[in-house]
């Protein structure tokens, strides 16, 4: 179910269930961050009693000097590493994105935006897909808080192998950053092959009746949907992954409004102030089309399976099918 | 009787009152600003940028300069005026403080003006990133030390303690904190909007090396930084004890004068006082 688009991309073979690899966002940092540590000494890291599950661990051992503990204290862990980043370090600070940035908004704003230093904030466990912690543990607000501060970069990879990538990415290009990863196992959609950049969109499947762009581990229910729609409804859909949400590539989403003419958004988030607003202020002011907005619709969490919370919140295969058809009926009616 | 010698005392007190002529000369064509905390925090800004720290103010950026924090960035005249006496920029330039597209803006950013260590004014957050320094020197083996100042007030904010407990655990005797403890905040004493007391005790329970020191007394100041940096394997606090205001007779003690610049009238009375007190600095030393 590939088009040359995606061959284009090197994608996996996603769509084959059989062969399909599922492997946690957070695996993809573990690693990216210790080959982070091994191109350049200054890369630390600083974690706020969550080693294992941000998957930091890996670092604190290959690196133990270079690694620092500090508890349960998530405005230090920003401000701390405000210090070290104005010594030249290059810190990574992880916690659950719930609490960083979640609680530490101001100290990322001052010390980090305002005074422009080069710390990476890696946010754990992000979306409504941690699953039976409930509510008080998903974070679908950060992308947001995150986005209006001025001078910060966001990020929100597609999979673990992009994961990696995004967390090399990271670490070699100056600023305040915001990665943001997951906890639960999530399809592997690209190759050591498909290139990353941040800032470049990425066009994983061509088409030009709807655009679907999409950020993080809801990327794969976007292609999947997609496929299916070119099957039942012989819809073209383009499939962008708008990994980074700041500095959007605002030519890839004025280019897939133009060319397809209508779009819908899919992220594990709230649909006030994330990567979709930010698509529709473009939009708005570039190239006004028909849109729809695939995730949490003002709603918080509560526990259960990640499958399951994704399709309760109306983020699965099902809701982002039947939002595009929405999306082509609007199209459409407007010509 | 402390370790410098009276003629250097003497000094370090012209020093400082320049530093608060200059203080009261910027609030005044600012037209707002904080006059109380930054006046009395003259003297220690006098200690540290003319005898305590290793810095360069034509090489502001020197990699193996001292580091100084102003947390509580509300009393940015006096690291300014410090600043500008030290050679820094020039004096004149303290009459831009808080005017559009100064580099003395209300609050301190770093981005605007080299010699600044932090962007601040949010309090609380000052140690948290001296923390931070004092461990980068510590991993690069580095000999420069930090030095943060803060506001009593801003004990309050629970990443300072925070900040308290991460220097004790990673034994930063390079890092040395000083508390303005002038007992004043916004809303009044600090004993009545949260009390801090007993102060020192906390520190000492959150494995800290305590030194109390009038902040008026610059030999007394200068004598505890070097028994701060003596101290080994322990972060060090410096409470200086102050009078909010102080050299302006009108202001001292004043909580009113926390948060605000004075009128033309009190600016001149306050320099005439200001230069009276010069006038008579090494006269007990002459003796």
């Amino acid at each position: 179910m590939t088009n040359a688009a995606s061959a284009a991309m090197h994608l996996t073979d996603y769509g084959n269930g059989d062969a399909l690899k599922l492997v946690p966002t957070r695996n993809g940092f573990g690693t990216g961050l210790v080959e982070a540590g091994e191109r350049d000494a200054n890369v630390i890291a600083i974690c706020a009693d969550l080693s294992e599950s941000t998957r930091m661990e890996a670092f604190s051992k290959r690196f133990p000097d270079r690694y620092v503990e500090i508890g349960v204290a998530e405005q230090m862990l920003v401000a701390m590493a405000a210090g070290l980043a104005s010594v030249g370090k290059v810190p990574f600070i992880a916690s659950y994105a719930m609490f960083n940035p979640g609680r530490s908004w101001e100290q990322v704003r001052t010390t980090m935006a305002l005074n422009e230093t080069n710390v990476k904030i890696a946010g754990a466990h992000a979306g409504v897909s941690v699953g039976p912690d409930g509510a008080t543990h998903q974070a679908i607000e950060d992308i947001a808080i995150m986005r209006v501060i001025p001078k910060m970069t966001v990020v929100v990879p597609c999979d673990s192998v992009q994961t990696r990538k995004a967390t090399l990415a990271v670490a070699a290009r100056w600023g305040p950053t915001y990665l943001r990863f997951a906890r639960a196992e999530s399809a592997v959609i690209t190759t050591e092959d498909t290139p990353f950049e941040v800032g470049v969109a990425q066009t994983f499947r061509d088409g030009d009746d709807v655009a679907i762009i999409a950020c993080g581990i809801l990327v794969y229910n976007a292609l999947i949907a997609a496929d299916e729609l070119a099957r039942d409804h012989g819809i073209a859909c383009r499939v962008v992954n708008n990994h980074t949400i700041k500095p959007m590539d605002e030519a890839a989403v004025v280019a897939a409004a133009r060319d397809c003419g209508a779009v819908v958004t899919v992220e594990e988030h709230q649909v006030h102030g994330g990567m979709g607003s930010r698509v529709a202020e473009i939009l708005a002011a570039q190239q006004p089309v028909p849109i729809e907005f695939i995730g949490v619709q003002d709603r918080f969490g509560q526990s259960g399976a990640p499958t399951e919370l994704v399709e309760h919140y109306g983020m699965g295969v099902t809701a982002i099918r039947e939002a595009t058809l929405r999306a082509h009926a609007r199209k459409r009616a407007a010509r | 009787m402390g370790s410098l010698a009276p003629e250097r005392v003497a000094e370090l007190e012209r020093h400082a009152n320049d530093i608060r002529q200059g203080i009261i000369r910027s609030l005044l064509a600012a037209g707002s600003g904080h006059s109380g905390g930054s006046l009395d925090m003259a003297d220690i800004f006098a200690a540290l940028y003319f005898h305590v720290m290793r810095h360069d103010p034509k090489n502001p950026d020197w990699a193996e300069r001292d580091r100084l924090l102003l947390s509580c960035g509300h009393i940015a005249p006096v690291r300014y005026s410090a600043m500008a006496y030290a050679g820094y920029f020039p004096v004149d330039e303290l009459l831009t403080l808080r005017h559009f597209r100064t580099r003395l803006q209300g609050h301190p950013e770093r981005v605007s003006l080299p010699g600044l260590e932090t962007t601040s004014g949010p309090l609380g957050e000052g140690l948290a990133q001296g923390t931070g320094m004092a461990l980068g020197a510590k991993m690069d083996h580095k000999d420069w030390r930090v030095y943060v100042v803060t506001s009593d007030g801003e004990h309050q904010c629970g990443l300072h303690w925070e900040a308290m407990m991460t220097a004790a655990k990673f034994k930063l005797d390079n890092l040395t904190c000083f508390i303005d403890r002038n007992v004043i905040q916004i809303d009044g004493s600090t004993e009545d909007v949260m009390p801090l007391e007993p102060l020192a005790d906390k520190y000492r329970a959150f494995n800290w090396e305590v030194f109390e020191v009038n902040g008026h007394d610059v030999g007394a100041i200068v004598d505890a930084v070097e028994a701060a940096k003596a101290v080994r394997g322990k972060p060090q606090v410096i409470i200086a004890h102050t009078v909010m205001g102080k050299g302006v007779s009108f202001m001292e003690g004043d909580y009113l004068w926390h948060g605000k610049p004075p009128k033309r009238d009190e600016a001149d009375e306050a320099l005439r006082q200001l230069q009276t007190a010069r006038d008579l600095i090494g006269a007990g030393a002459r003796g």
